[in-house]
């Protein structure tokens, strides 16, 4: 048997155990789970070090002599307080550093969810398209509108916004199953090509 | 000390950071930014990683120690982590080496079939949820199939006009019903953020003193 054949029949074996489960809940499926979860931390911490730990921290602090790094490093141990009961405030600090990107939020927020989005929608309505995009923008906005009843006309035009969010909540679902169709139909193809060599 | 000082931490850092959108200066952008906080927070972030693993150890091996239930498979996970973080340090991480390897059979094969999974439970949702029991379902399903049609073969054997009222679903009614929620998203971001900065929302401190 050769390596290859060998890594496709590894690979054939944990794709069936995580199928198994369309059967029930079983030992394999289980075991399959576990395993998951611990071979992705493992690569998360491997690649934490060669892509972070190494550059940023122990290159800068041990070859280029950037000690002043000590002590954001320092900050960053606080994080293991976590854990002890008495001290676990001390973790607030490098909580707190991380926090302060929220910052951030306030004009980007403002930048890509409102007036590039606002933008988009005040263009000539030169066409029916534009006009609907239009409408349905200001209806499903005014769906979410709750300081005043839905109740008559006002009530009818938000029940257009909820009509568009259907036609829109409809398109992401038949996307988003596409998209799993195609993983299964990979999933199949290595089943029947690689492993079994079926397809030619 | 315990909450006040990482309070005004972020409250100051925050707005520092509100500033550098509204004033494009050398000070903001590259002393603050690129020479202090990038570098500082990439620093710390190894510890987070840290943090996160021994937080998964901890759990699973006092599921080992209580025997709960489910324990054996406890070992699965500490054991997929402990040789892969053995092949990465020992081999590194280029092609052809033993992290390489779990990842391209093991790693990636579980994860795509996992979501591959995901197919059949959506399908079952779907018929559970869709079974038209009014008229705003009914639209969601045929939104749903004819998105669905028109990207697989039989969608054009059935109509040859049904990519092009897909595509128009999905740039039209689509495109006003996310650019609603997109701007619910935007204000709802800001007040947070603001929240935060402001000093208001403080959950993210925990609990305690």
């Amino acid at each position: 048997m050769s390596f290859e054949t060998f890594s496709n029949l590894v690979a054939a074996f944990f794709t069936l155990c995580i199928f198994s489960f369309l059967y029930k809940d079983n030992p394999f499926y289980q075991m399959a789970e576990q395993l998951l979860v611990g071979i992705s931390v493992g690569y998360g911490v491997v690649y934490s070090y060669e892509r972070i730990f190494i550059p940023w921290l122990y290159q800068p602090i041990f070859l280029k002599h950037q000690y002043y790094l000590i002590f954001p490093a320092l900050i960053g141990a606080l994080y293991l307080f976590r854990f002890s009961r008495n001290l676990s405030w001390l973790s607030r600090y490098p909580i707190a550093f991380s926090m302060m990107s929220v910052g951030a939020g306030v004009p980007l927020s403002m930048h890509a969810g409102i007036l590039v989005q606002m933008r988009q929608a005040m263009v000539p309505l030169e066409s029916i398209n534009l006009m609907l995009i239009f409408i349905g923008t200001i209806a499903v906005l005014l769906y979410f509108y709750f300081s005043k009843a839905h109740t008559g006309v006002y009530g009818k035009f938000t029940t257009v916004g909820k009509w568009y969010m259907m036609i829109g909540f409809g398109a992401s679902f038949g996307l988003t199953v596409m998209a799993r169709i195609s993983l299964l139909i990979g999933r199949i193809q290595f089943l029947v090509g690689d492993v079994l060599h079926l397809i030619k | 000390m315990k909450k006040n000082l990482p309070l005004a931490i972020v409250i100051i850092g925050g707005f520092v950071w509100v500033l550098w959108a509204f004033i494009p200066h050398k000070v903001f952008s590259d002393d603050f930014i690129n020479k202090f906080y990038l570098p500082w927070i990439y620093v710390q972030a190894p510890f987070g990683v840290v943090l996160g693993v021994m937080s998964l150890v901890m759990m699973h091996t006092s599921k080992i120690q209580r025997k709960a239930p489910k324990w054996q498979y406890s070992f699965f996970a500490l054991g997929g982590l402990l040789i892969t973080c053995i092949a990465g340090f020992g081999w590194g991480t280029q092609n052809g080496t033993p992290l390489m390897w779990m990842f391209t059979n093991m790693q990636m094969p579980m994860s795509s079939t996992m979501f591959a999974l995901l197919a059949f439970y959506i399908a079952s949702a779907a018929y559970k949820a869709f079974r038209a029991r009014s008229p705003e379902a009914t639209v969601l399903l045929l939104a749903a199939l004819v998105v669905m049609l028109a990207q697989v073969p039989l969608g054009l054997k059935i109509s040859k006009n049904l990519p092009d009222i897909s595509q128009w679903i999905l740039d039209v009614p689509n495109n006003a019903a996310k650019r609603g929620i997109l701007l619910g998203i935007g204000l709802g971001g800001v007040a947070t953020s603001l929240k935060i900065l402001l000093g208001i929302e403080r959950s993210y401190l925990g609990g305690g003193d």
